[in-house]
């Protein structure tokens, strides 16, 4: 019992135990109900065993008073099977009836990231990005879950079940946040080498900072202001980098890798694998194998003195 | 009866070490200064003494793994977009027998890296070298250059010849008109 109430009690980035959406919510609730019932007939079953041990057999018992026992238990487990069925639909269907209004995400997983585009009609205001998504809380945020290679499940455990991404079919999940804060998904469903460093970082904002945060990804690039800077954009530019990477007002439009337009705006690189700061940039550049080996990420080969300027213009990309 | 058992096990075991080019793969590619060297001459007049061209091997050839890996990029990079998957469109098609600039892997390699007059761009410190051997495998699997057992099966796209298990298409060339 002490583990389960840790878990309980764990404010976690990453648990199912600790909903911050209204999707969580219910299977909290559904959690807690069958934590519930089930401890209790856990307790019943061991109480009537005792019982049962510690009795003295009477002489002459007839059939009649086993025949009562037995009927009674078995009535009573499936009333509480039941019940538990009732609960159990009553979650599922509360989870599948989702208003279909609000944000609209699509998340691509690819070996071994996410790529999250948000949709909109105006193409103006549609953008890319990898591995994080940003969404405002108390709003539903639909997601359509596509796969480019294989098959993929988004979890946000702190903010709803999993669904499968399935290559050649869209699948639909909604996340409809309750509180702000930082929550941590995974891909559930193993999908290579590097399944387990295939992570994503959901930023729950209030709408303010939300709407705030939107206006400024919508903006290109930033533009090179230092020497140093605009050194860096020439070597990104004659490197293999835009072959794959796109930067919003560049003319890197490269589609297969993650979008850089705000690389810096992102807590992490290689899918929530290490944090963004320079040193671990540095390493994911030069030597990508050595951190996911088997990535897409081919390894670079620079010359000398164009690593740190490279570093400092991917640093400026907000 | 024990001999003859043990001889034939060697024998599997041996066999079984000889495919492991085919699915060698590595994480670390060997270093790009290794067929840096290997730069086609462009005419066969030396001065000097008569120097052999040296022949390069491409080391991804026997590798199916690699193979496949050329696949991928090779609609990663947009080849696709002008040799659509190897019948050719703007550019000229990689899966039949006339190679204009050669068809020995160095020439390919070359063809990737320099560019070619007339619309193929050069893609040199574009790609990776590794990736462009790769590519330069997956193309001479195109026209049945590489291995058979190293080859993609199962290609989805155009194919030199039908495969040998494939069902005779028996779908008239024509829908049969209909009538009411």
């Amino acid at each position: 019992m002490i583990p389960l109430a840790m878990l309980a009690g764990n404010r976690g980035l990453q648990s199912a135990l600790a909903p911050a959406g209204v999707d969580a919510a219910r299977i909290g609730r559904l959690w807690d109900i069958f934590l519930v019932v089930t401890a209790v007939v856990y307790v019943l079953v061991l109480l009537a065993l005792a019982a049962a041990l510690l009795r003295r057999p009477t002489v002459g018992e007839g059939e009649g008073g086993v025949t009562r026992g037995v009927s009674i238990a078995t009535g009573l487990t499936v009333v509480t099977l039941f019940a538990l069925l009732v609960a159990s639909i009553f979650a599922t269907r509360g989870i599948a009836d989702q208003p279909r209004r609000g944000i609209d995400l699509v998340v691509t997983g690819k070996q071994w990231w996410w790529q999250v585009e948000y949709a909109d009609p105006d193409p103006s205001k549609r953008m890319s990005s990898a591995n994080e998504l940003t969404i405002p809380v108390g709003v539903p945020v639909n997601i359509r879950l596509r796969s480019s290679d294989v098959i993929h499940s988004f979890w946000v455990p702190n903010l709803n079940g999993k669904m499968d991404l399935i290559p050649g079919h869209e699948n639909n999940i909604v996340l409809e946040a309750t509180r702000t804060g930082l929550y941590r998904g995974q891909c559930a469903e193993f999908c290579g080498q590097q399944h387990a460093k295939m992570g994503l970082w959901v930023n729950v904002l209030s709408r303010a900072d939300y709407a705030k945060w939107s206006a400024a990804q919508h903006q290109p690039s930033k533009i090179p202001s230092t020497p140093q800077q605009r050194k860096g954009q020439e070597v990104f530019l004659n490197s293999p980098c835009p072959l794959c990477h796109s930067i919003q007002g560049t003319d890197a439009s490269g589609k297969t890798g993650p979008d850089l337009t705000h690389l810096a705006s992102r807590r992490s690189i290689a899918a929530a694998t290490l944090p963004n700061r320079r040193g671990y940039l540095a390493g994911w550049i030069l030597d990508p194998q050595h951190i996911k080996p088997g990535s897409q990420m081919p390894p670079m080969v620079l010359e000398k003195g164009e690593l740190e300027p490279l570093l400092a213009y991917l640093e400026s990309l907000q | 009866m024990s001999v003859r058992r043990t001889a034939v096990f060697t024998a599997l075991l041996l066999l079984v070490l000889s495919a492991c080019e085919r699915e060698e793969r590595r994480f670390r590619e060997m270093p790009s200064a290794a067929a840096r060297r290997n730069t086609q001459r462009l005419v066969s007049l030396v001065p000097g003494p008569y120097t052999a061209d040296i022949r390069v091997k491409n080391p991804y050839e026997r590798n199916a793994w690699a193979i496949s890996e050329g696949k991928r990029l090779f609609t990663w990079y947009n080849c696709v977009g002008c040799h659509a998957n190897g019948g050719g469109g703007m550019g000229p098609p990689l899966m039949d027998e006339r190679w204009i600039y050669g068809s020995d892997p160095e020439n390919i390699f070359a063809t990737i890296v320099e560019g070619r007059p007339n619309g193929m761009p050069s893609f040199r410190g574009k790609i990776p070298e590794y990736q462009v051997w790769q590519l330069v495998a997956f193309v001479q699997s195109l026209s049945g250059n590489v291995p058979k057992d190293a080859a993609n099966g199962r290609p989805d796209d155009m194919q030199v010849h039908k495969q040998e298990q494939s069902v005779p298409d028996l779908k008239p060339e024509r829908e049969p008109a209909r009538h009411p």
